[in-house]
């Protein structure tokens, strides 16, 4: 079991380990819906959300189920099934229970299902040995770093869009460099809590 | 015959998932810190590709469209798993390496993509070679990364020579060196293809984030095109109330 301290787990999501910039895991949607600040907070709220749920289901599963039965290797196609089957039951619930927040999560559910990050989180939270409240921790600090990441990176972009870029660099290789200045800050969180 | 050989040869550079449709980006960046593991990954990736195609083209009259999506993500799963263990049985080396991102592979919008594009719509030969060329193009675009970044990261090539080939630059193999050399990969390669085709009035790739888009490849399509432009929002009238509310 691993003993690390739940403000440990939360900061090495947000800042050391942070998902999109150190693990690349989520850079779909990192590079697709980070043009307006909008809707790169709406998506990371729906991944935060979907992230948390997951976990939530998968870990008593891996943990009561497949782990005791030596069925662990049905770990990837449990998983990936899991999260598809929640991301539709939360779509509905949202649905039926708090148009609200349907209205405004709900188109990014569906596309969350093959958004690595999501899935990433969830394997990880079992290679590493968390417990469950670890895991949960784990799957929120994952999350937060996915937005800030998103949000960071939204107002990057917002600058890049007015510059004078020469004329082959513009587009995906521009943002693609910014990208690389963005994560080249976060080195700067190595080593933090000995992470 | 000559549809078989493009089927095969599309995927190598014109329409290369990598660096022509930016599919399949968080594994490039991930794994090709070091030339060896970019062909790994390659390798374990074209596996899952020609096999799920295969499957998938042979099941694609049986398959209701409905639930199309759900049954593609578990026959993917489902290779995906063979190669998990393979590599651990046989390469434990490849999959310390590779670690997360070999389970991974079952997300891979190329995979997903070409199930979706090309193997619900095709017979089993052209599926297969489908797949088998854009599993040799996505290889190919993770060899070429991962030798850039090991020999200007740690100064060797698949590991040679022993003692490093020039001074090495740490930086190359830290994130924000894949980042950097993945933008300058993409603009060689765009500016490579206009030059062999010599066209000006072929879809501007440099100007759209992801060209996947139009191919219908990416799980993200949706979302991208809401993020580009106005369009999406005046189908979502609620949402537009919404935000003019919010102002």
């Amino acid at each position: 079991m691993n003993s690390a301290s739940l403000f440990a787990i939360l900061i090495g999501g947000l800042l050391v380990n942070n998902f999109v910039l150190s693990q690349f895991l989520g850079i779909c949607p990192f590079l697709g819906v980070s043009k307006k600040l909008n809707s790169a907070v709406g998506m990371s709220l729906a991944v935060i959300f979907v992230m948390v749920m997951a976990t939530a289901a998968t870990w008593p599963l891996y943990t009561f189920l497949l782990e005791p039965n030596s069925l662990g290797y049905l770990q990837t196609i449990v998983f990936i099934l899991i999260i598809a089957a929640l991301v539709q039951l939360v779509e509905i619930a949202l649905k039926r229970f708090v148009p609200p927040l349907y209205n405004s999560l709900g188109i990014y559910l569906p596309l969350i299902t093959t958004n690595c990050a999501v899935l990433g989180v969830t394997i990880l939270n079992i290679d590493k040995g968390y417990d469950f409240v670890q895991s949960l921790v784990n799957a929120l600090g994952a999350g937060l770093g996915f937005l800030l990441a998103m949000v960071m990176f939204a107002g990057v972009r917002e600058r890049l869009e007015s510059a004078d870029i020469p004329k082959g660099l513009q587009g995906l290789p521009s943002t693609l460099v910014a990208a690389a200045l963005v994560s080249l800050s976060f080195i700067g969180f190595q080593g933090l809590f000995g992470l | 015959m000559a549809n078989y050989t493009q089927t095969f040869t599309k995927g190598l550079i014109r329409e290369n998932p990598v660096l022509r449709l930016v599919l399949g980006t968080c594994p490039t960046l991930a794994v090709t810190t070091a030339a060896m593991n970019g062909l790994g990954m390659g390798a374990a990736a074209t596996f899952v590709l020609v096999c799920s195609n295969i499957v998938i083209s042979l099941l694609r009259h049986i398959i209701p469209g409905k639930v199309r999506l759900p049954s593609y993500i578990v026959i993917i799963a489902g290779f995906t798993t063979i190669v998990q263990m393979l590599v651990k049985a046989y390469l434990p080396s490849i999959d310390q390496a590779l670690g997360i991102y070999l389970p991974l592979i079952v997300v891979n919008c190329i995979i997903l993509g070409r199930a979706e594009a090309f193997a619900s719509k095709n017979n089993v030969a052209l599926s297969a070679l489908d797949g088998l060329g854009m599993g040799a193009g996505f290889t190919a675009a993770l060899i070429i990364m991962g030798s850039l970044r090991e020999l200007l990261g740690s100064g060797t090539i698949f590991g040679w020579p022993e003692g490093g080939l020039i001074p090495s630059i740490t930086i190359f193999v830290l994130p924000a060196g894949g980042f950097f050399v993945f933008g300058i990969l993409i603009w060689l390669t765009n500016r490579l293809s206009k030059k062999l085709e010599g066209d000006t009035a072929r879809r501007e790739l440099t100007g759209r984030v992801c060209a996947a888009c139009d191919t219908g490849g990416c799980p993200n399509a949706a979302i991208c095109s809401l993020a580009a432009g106005e369009a999406a929002d005046a189908e979502k009238p609620d949402v537009k109330r919404r935000e003019s509310a919010h102002e």
